[in-house]
């Protein structure tokens, strides 16, 4: 049995009073996972790009998907919004099965977060306005209700004095925080994350991971593509080790990082880390 | 310069800016309409459905193949018969002008659409917003600031070609020039005035044209 399913059984009056961990995790409480992908396969033309890619996300997790640049991730998490389409297999985010015609991807990525490399703010809007869009158009939040929304969140990743600002006068890490609030202000049941720190000076990238640190602490499920190995270390629950269109690893994050099994996962990990 | 009389400019105003008020008249209606059916056009064309796309880019490259007097012309002759009805040569040269300015306003929203880079598309379908949704407050606030100079130049060349519904006796300003100038048998300084209104005219369109795109250069 895993944790999950010994936890399902328990009262909520014993979850109560179990010793308080350094991190809570609301692991699905008998409840579907959160993101179950099976056999994805998909190709650009000749190329194939996913080649019968299968993984499970439980609620509350953390995993980090990481692997030399083109080998497949990004694409993977795009599958998961449907972002991207995917040619075989099968793949279900919160019970609803993407790709599916009869599925409303509309209202499933309305409730799933994404933060993209190259933020996409959209540059004619205020940042209270970027954070506000979706909230009013989808969700039909009224605009006082998606202000507050919006002002909460900016106060959470360090920039309440920010919301009458354009994107362009925004340095990338401040740019990339606002993507994660406005991705926030939907009140998403999982946040994507496709490499969200591969695009910012070094100097920048800390802020950024702070604010995902913090969410992940916060027991949101999250995806996060990247190659921070340090924040795989303080905030993975499992790493998952890609490599041309395959997973060829996955571990949970103390293993993947102490003893690795994969060859390729190995010489991946020493050359990040020797950088 | 002795035999110059612009007098004969001032006794015919009345008359030259009835013409002029055509011209206008005809750029604003072809204007509004082209933005409208070409914007259609652009999104049918950049759309998934081959067919309907290929029927958009046939209507686009054909409109673009025929100059705009033939067209004028033709429609002249065949909205009657399509109609089955008589109608004047100004409703006739109102469909002219709209479905042929269609085809050039489509080619500008293509292109600016086309300059938004798909990360735009996706950060609003990520958030949940729709196709509609994201085209209409996403997409066309970017793309309209990148298109706006050459709405206007495009719109300056339609002034200009206004002067072609003289080929179905419609009076725009440069038929209504050519009728004084004849008339008075004062075509120089007829000739002479009309250039200089055109000239200013588009002008100021050519210069706000380029304003706008100093001020709008992407950040």
């Amino acid at each position: 049995m895993t944790k999950a399913h010994i936890q399902a059984s328990r009262t909520p009056a014993e979850i109560v009073e179990m010793p308080a961990s350094a991190r809570v995790v609301p692991i699905s409480q008998g409840r579907k996972p959160m993101v179950e992908i099976s056999k994805l396969y998909k190709s650009y033309g000749p190329i194939e790009v996913l080649k019968g890619c299968d993984l499970v996300v439980e609620r509350g997790e953390v995993v980090v998907i990481c692997g030399p640049s083109g080998s497949g991730k990004s694409t993977l998490i795009k599958c998961v919004n449907g972002l991207e389409r995917f040619d075989r297999g099968a793949l279900a985010v919160d019970g609803v099965a993407v790709g599916d015609r009869a599925s409303d991807m509309t209202s499933l990525r309305a409730r799933i977060g994404m933060v993209f490399q190259h933020f996409e703010l959209y540059p004619h809007l205020t940042v209270l306005q970027n954070i506000c869009l979706a909230q009013v158009h989808v969700l039909k939040r009224s605009k006082v209700e998606a202000q507050a929304k919006a002002r909460a969140l900016l106060a959470r990743v360090g920039l309440p004095d920010k919301e009458g600002a354009y994107p362009a006068q925004l340095s990338g890490g401040q740019q990339q925080r606002v993507a994660i609030a406005r991705a926030l202000a939907m009140d998403p049941v999982a946040m994507l994350f496709d490499e969200p720190t591969s695009a910012l000076d070094p100097e920048m990238i800390g802020e950024v991971l702070a604010v995902m640190l913090e969410l992940a602490r916060d027991g949101m499920t999250m995806i996060v593509v990247t190659h921070e190995m340090g924040f795989a270390r303080k905030a993975a629950d499992r790493v998952v080790f890609m490599d041309k269109g395959a997973i060829v690893e996955t571990a949970s994050t103390q293993q993947f990082f102490d003893e690795p099994r994969a060859e390729r996962a190995k010489l991946f990990l020493s050359r990040i880390l020797s950088q | 310069m002795t035999g110059l009389d612009f007098g004969v400019i001032q006794r015919a105003l009345p008359f030259l800016l009835e013409g002029l008020a055509l011209s206008f008249f005809l750029t604003a209606v072809a204007m509004l309409g082209g933005v409208i059916l070409g914007l259609g056009l652009a999104v049918i064309r950049l759309s998934r459905w081959k067919a309907l796309s290929i029927l958009a880019a046939g209507y686009v490259n054909g409109f673009r193949a025929i100059p705009l007097v033939l067209v004028i012309f033709w429609f002249y002759f065949l909205v009657p018969l399509a109609l089955g009805r008589s109608v004047s040569a100004l409703q006739s040269v109102v469909i002219a002008f709209v479905l042929f300015e269609a085809a050039y306003y489509s080619e500008i929203f293509r292109a600016g659409l086309q300059s938004i880079r798909p990360g735009q598309w996706q950060a609003a379908y990520a958030c949940g917003l729709g196709y509609f949704q994201t085209l209409r407050l996403v997409v066309l606030p970017q793309a309209l600031r990148n298109m706006l100079p050459l709405m206007i130049t495009q719109a300056v060349v339609l002034f200009q070609d206004t002067s072609l519904v003289y080929v179905i006796s419609l009076r725009d300003f440069m038929t209504s020039a050519s009728i004084v100038a004849n008339r008075d048998n004062r075509l120089i300084e007829t000739y002479l005035f009309a250039a200089l209104v055109y000239f200013v005219i588009c002008s100021i369109g050519a210069a706000s044209a380029s304003r706008l795109s100093a001020r709008w250069r992407p950040a």
